[in-house]
């Protein structure tokens, strides 16, 4: 029994050896998804070249300068002494924001006075435009706290904040977009690669008509899905441990949790990818059909409707209950659990069970389905 | 001996009747051929016989094993040869026979033997490393057979294994059929070349589904063709038949490529007949009559065509 389930999975993976397509997807779809992933990642902008023309050079001023320089978004790239300057240092982008102190800055502060900092953002780019200058604000605010307080503390009153700006991005809540993304991106790309090579796998056997060959054999249907995923999953696992170690590499991303716990969720997302491929290939009849259900099934909802870059408490309520139909969802859920809380099983049961449930579907619709076209075919 | 025992098998597709109740025996290590037109229901019986669909009614005894109750039993008693190219173009020769005995769960040393019988059964020793894919079309049904009998089944059902195949690769095919049965395997094959049925112990022909003769090819030809035959070569062949039709000694002709083939009655005294009244009618040449006796493709045109009269 073990023996003819080892057969099938040698048989699949010499045949995946010299399956071009089926290993660009296993291959161009990650890759493709971390240029993405990458790409949005920009949006998180860090060590942006600021130039500062500080007309003051006060002690103040420099204070300013330096919490500028302390945070890990800023980074000055230089100081200009005259106004024409400043032009010629955003025009030829060597700096993407100048920030002019006027001369008046600490002379107005110290007698309590307000005064002002301008911002020269090079808007070209009108997104990272506008995410700069919510860092300047951010920044500005910051500092004003500051100062608030020192000059509080002076007068012997204790510090009191009416109102505190919060930016909030929708795509990156926490400003910490690649710690965020991760998990939806772990998730997303075991989904697709899981779905499309399963069922692609079945589907070529049955347009061949092999499937017919094994069916005659004594070969059981558990023996044929466990031997013919079981490369797959492996696959899966391994691009799973791959974006963990870039995300660790690139972005300083370390799994919280436990890693057993998180192979074992894993496993269990994966199987749920494998029925939903399998449900597919039971209703397509060739090759080309599956590939684009199984990338329409796989990557639109796992993208869009499982919480990877859309939140979903921000969904009108028949949307998030449309969210319930990627079982992403639920793995992103446990993802950001492990990876980034670290917390244990306690605080996520909920949607192992979700997943469970939605693998009990698939598989009784796709055995259900499957007997009755056997009947008709 | 009967290694199969087909009664009263049925199967229907909505409202199609695909095979109309049918009933056969086929004797232990005998080849039996199972002949009709396309669509006519050969490859739907061989898939209920193997156990990979479910009859709408009846029953057969497959290996001694029912298909309805014990299609499990069934399985591991025989091999098929699908109508479909049945092995994988992507892998290599070693690779497919490696795979069928893993399936069939096979040792590692009765591997081995068989390993060496199919290559040579296929003319394929010293070539384990070519794919599939690139075989041409006789080798690789000889290794496709090879490869449906690698676990030694009793039975063996081979659906239209030499359509496509050229004429001398399709001869060779045949003697391996002949091996087979000379080593006791039951052989059911089918096939629309009615000269290979020669070579058959047994034929039935079915047509939409029902039997419509069966019996050895010696049989067939007796009990269905009375008249005498003659084959007619003509240059306008179609003309020289339409014209052959009008004749009262003519009861049926047929169309064999440039050749005419004639079923006539007692009317006919002598050959000459043919001729005179053949240029009585037509100016078309006719190049020789000679008597010949009837081969299967004669009886079976003979059964379908009184079939249609019987319908009209
Ligand atoms: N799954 C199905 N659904 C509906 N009709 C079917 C199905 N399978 C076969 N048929 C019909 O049943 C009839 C018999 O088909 P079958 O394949 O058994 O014929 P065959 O004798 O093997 O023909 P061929 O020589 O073309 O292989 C055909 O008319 C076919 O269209
Ligand atoms: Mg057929």
């Amino acid at each position: 029994m073990f023996k003819r389930t080892i057969a099938i999975v040698k048989k699949e993976v010499r045949q995946l050896r010299r399956d071009v397509r089926l290993l660009a997807v296993i291959f161009f779809f990650p890759v493709m998804l971390l240029i993405m992933f990458g790409y949005a990642v920009n949006f998180d902008v860090k060590n942006i070249k600021v130039a500062i023309y500080d007309q003051d050079k006060s002690e103040l001023s420099r204070d300013f300068i330096n919490s500028l320089n302390s945070s890990e978004y800023f980074n000055i790239i230089g100081f200009i002494n005259n106004y024409g300057d400043v032009n010629k240092y955003l025009d030829q982008k060597v700096a993407l924001c100048v920030v002019v102190i006027p001369q008046d800055f600490s002379k107005k502060i110290n007698s309590n006075q307000e005064t002002s900092i301008q911002y020269l953002i090079d808007g070209v780019d009108a997104n990272t435009g506008s995410i700069v200058q919510n860092y300047m604000f951010a920044a500005t605010g910051q500092f004003n706290q500051k100062v608030n307080s020192k000059i509080l503390a002076k007068n012997g009153l204790k510090e009191f904040t009416p109102l505190s700006i919060e930016t909030q991005f929708w795509f990156n809540p926490d400003l910490k977009t690649t710690r965020f993304l991760i998990p939806g991106l772990i998730a997303m790309i075991l989904i697709i690669t899981a779905v499309i090579t399963v069922a692609l796998s079945f589907v070529r056997e049955k347009e061949k008509g092999t499937m017919e060959q094994l069916n005659v054999s004594s070969l059981k249907t558990i023996e044929l899905i466990i031997g013919k995923t079981f490369p797959f999953v492996v696959i899966a696992l391994m691009n799973a441990g791959l974006i963990l170690l870039a995300g660790y590499i690139f972005f300083g991303v370390v799994v919280k949790g436990s890693y057993l716990l998180l192979l074992f969720t894993t496993l269990i997302f994966l199987t749920a990818s494998t029925s939903l491929g399998i449900f597919i290939s039971v209703v397509s009849d060739s090759q080309q059909v599956a590939f684009t259900a199984a990338t329409f099934v796989s990557l639109l909802p796992s993208l869009i409707l499982s919480g990877f870059v859309f939140p979903i408490d921000s969904m009108p309520w028949i949307i998030q209950l449309i969210t319930n139909i990627t079982p992403a969802k639920f793995f992103i859920n446990i993802l950001r659990a492990i990876i980034l809380r670290g917390v244990g099983i306690s605080a996520f049961w909920d949607q192992i069970i979700y997943l469970l449930i939605f693998i009990a579907i698939f598989v009784v619709l796709a055995s259900v389905i499957g007997k009755r076209k056997a009947e008709s075919v | 001996m009967n290694s199969i025992e087909v009664n009263n098998l049925t199967k229907t597709f909505g409202k199609f009747t695909a095979v109309d109740n049918i009933s056969f025996n086929v004797k232990k290590g005998e080849i039996f051929g199972f002949l009709g037109a396309n669509g006519a229901g050969k490859t739907t019986t061989i898939r209920m016989l193997c156990g990979i669909l479910t009859p709408t009614s009846g029953d057969a005894m497959v290996g001694g094993y029912s298909i309805m109750k014990e299609s499990s039993k069934v399985k591991t008693r025989i091999g098929y040869m699908s109508q479909r190219f049945s092995l994988y173009n992507d892998l290599t020769v070693e690779e497919n026979i490696n795979f069928f005995s893993g399936v069939y769960n096979l040792p590692e040393d009765k591997l081995k033997e068989r390993k060496k019988w199919v290559l040579s059964i296929a003319n394929l020793e010293g070539k384990e490393k070519l794919l599939t894919g690139s075989l041409p079309g006789g080798i690789k049904q000889r290794l496709a057979l090879g490869t449906a009998v690698i676990h030694q089944p009793e039975i063996v059902f081979l659906d239209e294994p030499t359509s496509g195949v050229d004429p001398i690769s399709r001869r060779n095919f045949w003697e391996l059929i002949n091996y087979l049965s000379n080593e006791g395997v039951t052989v059911l094959v089918t096939t629309h070349y009615l000269e290979e049925a020669e070579f058959c112990n047994n034929i039935i022909m079915i047509d939409q589904g029902k039997i419509i003769a069966e019996g050895n090819s010696k049989e067939l030809k007796s009990a269905h063709i009375k008249n005498k035959m003659y084959k007619l070569e003509s240059n306008n062949p179609v003309e020289v038949m339409e014209q052959l039709k009008k004749a009262d000694f003519v009861d049926e002709v047929s169309i064999f490529g440039n050749n005419l083939h004639l079923s006539v009655n007692e009317k006919l005294k002598e050959k000459n007949q043919i001729t005179s009244f053949i240029n009585q009618q037509v100016d078309y040449k006719v190049n020789s009559i000679d008597e010949i006796t009837p081969t299967l493709e004669d009886v079976f045109i003979h059964l379908l065509e009184k079939g249609k009269k019987k319908v009209v």
